[in-house]
């Protein structure tokens, strides 16, 4: 099994031959979108540029009637940034206090968030839709970010439940014991423990986010603060087979969870496996 | 260290009185009650994100769920209809098509990334010397939007696009057809684009379920000269069910929602062929404006969902049993 001998090796050039295989897509999304217009449209896509030119580039970030890819970056980085920081700040608090709160009245909250893990949306978003609507929130961010809070609340709960139920209690009593208040005791002993789960957290809500379409396209479509999937998607309909421009936008948009995956790409994957199994 | 001294030591602003005994018990009795104050959180911490939870998602497939019953438009009034949205719904060729669409979509997600999964994650294990690049590149179609990479696949698939343009270059240009603008091979594009953008995450899944398998156990049984296959068979597979419970009732709850994918490269159609319940609920409720019928479509496609979600709890509990 753990010998390297002919057998491995002809299994490391298959399964390097797979991952290639798999990472094809990639080429043509690189490829297409350093061509120049009517390279792109006379040309073989499986053809190199030629020459390179970075005019698509130029073309998406200008974008459409539907909105600009600036704007679209900034409406997603206040949709996810804003969701991140209400689903933290009231997640891990909350998972602290059930950890800390007598059985019976934890276990009713944990059952709380359980189902709310299960219960699937779909169904709710008609009439959180309408709620919203009616307070004047569709279109803008913060019925997101609200939106968001609550829908990722149960699972971001999860995440901290289990690790907060592992701290052991003597910094806090020796906190308590210097005179420091219980809300002191938080911020600067038990936040700070919790780090590893708040990275998790911030992965896994923060891709959820900033990847999602169906509630963006719903609540912002048509507004002036279309985050990035919702100009990518009219953007689409507007440049019908300008590929090339299509794929600059689509490559600018991942260009920050690729920075976020290239620096923590263990962090990411463990996130999402374990993340996943608890 | 026992509470009452815990008690004690907290209220050291006073000092002990050891003079008046019962003045001191008094004391740390009241101290106690404050140190398991003090100890643990009081519970309206947990307030906020009890009331964003309920607020949006308790009320949300609450309301939902009784809009299902009604013959709602979005706007103004509505009446209670009774059965009659199930009743269409199940009526319309549309509707039904579309069940039939997300059943055969979440299956097929099911059965395939979960057999490329476990198998990428078998040769990924332990042996191979590129293991850890191959995985992070293997991963990374999961972390990006499904909206762009969909749009990526829907340029492979055009009839002028790159896949025709090899299949041409073989010499089978018989094979090369509009993979999009068929209804007999539409449905399969969008399998292959949910498959491969999730084979990563199956992967990862499968991959911390194989490191719970000792290797000691899978080396001995290589020196009493078992072959790979029984090896996997009788050892790796019955030690992988838990992980293969979890990542098969993931990946059945996600392939029933696949929307997206499907709204990016078909947008449901040719004639229906690639329409299911997720992106007809969404034609239905927010571009036909019927929400009542929308939502009781969403709650058609909820209880899919809920009863997936029961066999996985079946399921798991077999195991411990």
């Amino acid at each position: 099994m753990h010998r390297y001998g002919s057998r491995g090796f002809a299994l490391e050039i298959v399964t390097i031959v797979v991952a290639m295989v798999l990472m094809i897509p990639f080429y043509f999304l690189l490829n297409v979108s350093f061509k120049g217009n009517s390279d792109a449209f006379l040309s073989s896509a499986i053809a190199p540029p030629r020459p390179p030119s970075v005019s698509a580039f130029g073309d998406a970030w200008a974008g459409s009637a539907t909105g600009s890819i600036p704007g679209g970056l900034i409406s997603s980085v206040i949709v996810t940034a804003g969701s991140l920081i209400v689903l933290i700040a009231f997640g891990s608090i909350a998972a602290y206090t059930m950890a800390r709160l007598p059985g019976r009245l934890s276990n009713a909250l944990y059952i709380l968030f359980l189902v709310g893990i299960i219960l699937p949306f779909q169904l709710g978003m008609v009439p959180v839709y309408v709620v919203l609507r009616t307070l004047g929130l569709v279109g803008s961010p913060f019925g997101l970010i609200v939106l968001y809070s609550g829908l990722l609340m149960p699972l971001v709960v999860f995440l901290y439940t289990g690790f907060a139920r592992s701290l052991p209690r003597e910094y806090e009593e020796a906190a308590q014991m210097d005179g420091s208040s219980r809300l002191q005791t938080f911020l600067r002993i038990i936040f700070p423990l919790l780090a590893p789960a708040t990275g998790t957290v911030a992965i896994l809500a923060g891709l959820i986010i900033w990847n999602d379409f169906f509630t963006q396209l719903i609540f912002l479509s048509g507004s002036a603060n279309a985050t990035l999937p919702v100009v990518i998607y009219g953007f689409v309909g507007a440049n019908v087979s300008a590929w090339n421009i299509i794929f600059a936008g689509i490559i600018v948009s991942m260009i920050p969870v690729l920075v976020f995956y290239v620096f923590a790409q263990r962090k990411f994957i463990q996130g999402f496996a374990g993340g996943i199994k608890s | 260290m026992t509470s009452q001294t815990r008690g004690v030591a907290l209220d050291s602003a006073h000092p002990t009185g050891a003079r008046d005994l019962g003045r001191a018990v008094r004391r740390s009795k009241r101290a106690q009650k404050q140190a398991t104050g003090h100890r643990s959180a009081t519970w309206w911490w947990a307030a906020p994100a009890v009331v964003l939870t309920i607020g949006v998602q308790y009320f949300g497939v609450g309301a939902g769920s009784v809009f299902a019953f009604t013959d709602w438009s979005g706007l103004g009034a509505f009446t209670f209809v009774g059965f009659d949205n199930f009743a269409a719904a199940f009526r319309s060729p549309e509707t039904v098509q579309a069940l039939w669409n997300t059943l055969l979509l979440a299956v097929c997600f099911v059965v395939l990334t979960n057999v490329f999964g476990l198998g990428l994650a078998l040769a990924l294990n332990r042996t191979l010397k590129s293991r850890y690049v191959l995985r992070v590149l293997i991963f990374l179609p999961v972390v990006l939007s499904p909206l762009g990479v969909a749009y990526v696949w829907k340029f492979i698939f055009q009839p002028n696009g790159p896949l025709n343009e090899v299949l041409r270059a073989v010499g089978r240009d018989s094979w090369a057809v509009a993979w999009l603008g068929d209804p007999h091979t539409a449905i399969w594009t969008i399998v292959v684009v949910v498959v491969w953008q999730n084979i990563g995450l199956t992967m990862v899944i499968y991959l911390a379920g194989l490191a719970t398998v000792p290797v000691e156990l899978e080396e001995a049984a290589a020196v009493d000269g078992a072959s790979a296959w029984s090896r996997f068979r009788r050892i790796v597979l019955p030690l992988l069910r838990p992980t293969i419970v979890i990542a098969s009732a993931l990946t059945l709850i996600q392939g029933l929602r696949i929307f997206d994918q499907v709204l990016a490269l078909t947008g449901g159609g040719p004639f229906n062929s690639t329409q299911t319940l997720a992106t007809l609920v969404y034609k239905e409720t927010f571009v036909n404006g019927r929400f009542g019928y929308g939502s009781a479509l969403s709650l058609i496609l909820t209880l899919l969902i809920v009863v997936a979600a029961v066999l996985q709890v079946t399921l798991l509990r077999q195991r411990e049993d």
